[in-house]
């Protein structure tokens, strides 16, 4: 019952999200701050979590295939189709979750708690939408930009395993990134990122918004925004690939 | 002026507000008081649309709440200012964003008469132009309650609501505030209700008084009579400190 609940507050709340700001001006200056939070600043995880994978991934796939039967590429490509795949889509946006998510829920959960949402109601502003829509269109636009960074860098990270191994050679990975690429995976990749970061910041929000108490309520909304957002991912993920990869 | 009708309101089985009815008068500090539970907060929620009430009418000059549209009550809400019992100011916002604020949502005005009636607001509440820059974090929580004032009045409201103005605030700074309030209620003419349990509160600038106990307004008055009522919940109430007990026997 509690879930047929939320879901149905989940949809009021985006409703009242996603209508004409009140002042396009204060929107507009919002969003600049939001995309650079949400987006510029989640970078530098970004950045070493997908060098340190590309380079342990690799490593990994090289000792566990080490068959002579299996082609010198065999270690590129599924760095590669992993990456594009899964890594820097769904991993990506599962650790994103942890760090926007809670950012989101507990900046919007302390506002709720110190009135300043209801400030915001009292002066005629449409509170949901002044503060929810900036961090979800910011983070909906920042993510493809983040998935390509992120693909780029475990790609790279990949390439050190031949630079400072002796497992391989930077010849035989370079062959194997190469290999059989379908650039329709980038395409399905971007397309799934940009619905799990409307999902991250839109549940994330919702749980911000809707807390009521004191800080012990905002902790718990953080903790809910990033385990339902994860499970929420890790759902639709099936779903896009079903309709995207079937 | 805003009237309030035989009030109804329950939160699931716990009847909270039952049949208030009063009339707040403009131009006046008009003061809720009561104890903790009575039912006061409810009170000033429900009359400014926080709450939904389950009966009864809340009337705005003539304009029913409970029968407005959404984009109705957002339009009223423009004429409202409210200054809340932890300030609420934005801590993403200096001082002087926060005063700004509501005129860049909703005032039609250049960016420079903005910022001239906000600092016209901030100096009027007698907050030093050295304090415009900082953020909220950053100033005493007297000057916090200078500034929600100074931002509750941009506007020029013709309704302000104060819930327990004077919460966390020492004796002087609390005196200050009361007087900020009565004046800018008596030079701006607006119709200002005060959630209040603090008696000198109640005996600096209580014009128009309403005593609410356990869900029911039980009494109302101004300051000079509350010292010749015959209800004893009141005279319990108001007169629970030995202070206060000396002045009513002085009064009388």
């Amino acid at each position: 019952m509690s879930l047929v609940a939320d879901t149905g507050k989940y949809i009021l709340l985006m409703k009242r999200v996603f209508v004409a700001p009140d002042r396009g001006r204060m929107f507009f200056r919002q969003f600049p701050k939001e995309l650079e939070k949400l987006g510029l600043q989640s970078l530098p995880i970004v950045a070493i979590i997908s060098i340190f994978i590309g380079f342990i991934m690799t490593m990994q796939t090289k000792l566990n295939t080490s068959n002579p039967l299996l082609p010198v590429y065999t270690t590129g490509l599924v760095t590669r189709d992993t990456l594009l795949l899964e890594f820097s889509s769904t991993i990506l946006c599962l650790i994103l979750a942890g760090k926007v998510g809670s950012n989101i829920a507990s900046e919007i959960g302390t506002m709720r708690i110190t009135e300043q949402i209801d400030a915001l109601e009292i002066m005629g502003v449409n509170s949901a939408n002044y503060l929810i829509l900036p961090k979800i269109v910011a983070f909906v636009v920042m993510m493809p930009f983040l998935v390509i960074f992120s693909m780029a860098l475990g790609i790279f990270g990949g390439y050190f395993v031949g630079v400072l191994t002796t497992i391989m050679t930077t010849g035989d990975y370079l062959v194997g990134i190469k290999f059989a690429f379908v650039p329709y995976y980038v395409f399905y990749s971007l397309i799934k990122s940009m619905i799990f970061a409307f999902l991250i910041s839109s549940v994330a929000a919702f749980y911000g918004y809707y807390s009521y108490g004191g800080a012990l309520d905002v902790g718990k909304s953080s903790t809910n925004a990033v385990v339902n957002g994860s499970i929420l991912i890790l759902f639709f993920n099936i779903l896009i690939t079903k309709i995207m990869l079937n | 002026m805003i009237e309030v009708k035989n009030i109804e309101k329950s939160f699931e089985s716990n009847h909270v507000l039952k049949n208030v009815s009063a009339v707040f008068e403009t131009g006046k500090t008009n003061m809720i008081i009561g104890g903790s539970g009575s039912g006061k907060t409810v009170l000033m929620k429900s009359i400014i649309g926080l709450h939904r009430i389950d009966g009864g009418r809340i009337e705005y000059d003539g304009r029913n709440l409970p029968d407005m549209k959404m984009s109705e009550i957002r339009l009223l809400r423009r004429e409202v200012g409210m200054l809340f019992q932890g300030s609420a100011l934005f801590d993403s916002l200096t001082v002087l964003e926060n005063v700004i604020y509501p005129l860049e949502m909703f005032s039609p005005s250049t960016k420079e008469e903005m910022m001239e009636r906000a600092r016209f607001c901030l100096k009027h509440v007698n907050l030093e132009e050295k304090a415009f820059g900082l953020a909220p974090s950053e100033i005493s929580g007297g000057m916090q309650k200078r500034v929600a004032i100074a931002r509750a009045i941009a506007l020029q409201p013709k309704y302000l609501f104060c819930d327990e103005p004077n919460s966390g605030l020492d004796p002087k700074t609390s005196l200050v505030i009361d007087q900020l309030i009565h004046e800018v209620t008596h030079e701006f003419d607006i119709t200002t209700i005060i959630n209040s349990h603090d008696m000198n509160s109640v005996m600096e600038i209580g014009e128009n008084i309403i005593f609410i106990e356990k869900g029911e307004k039980a009494w109302q008055g101004n300051k000079d009579d509350i010292f010749h009522v015959d209800n004893e919940a009141l005279n319990n109430f108001v007169f629970a400190s030995e202070l206060f007990k000396k002045v009513k026997r002085t009064n009388q």
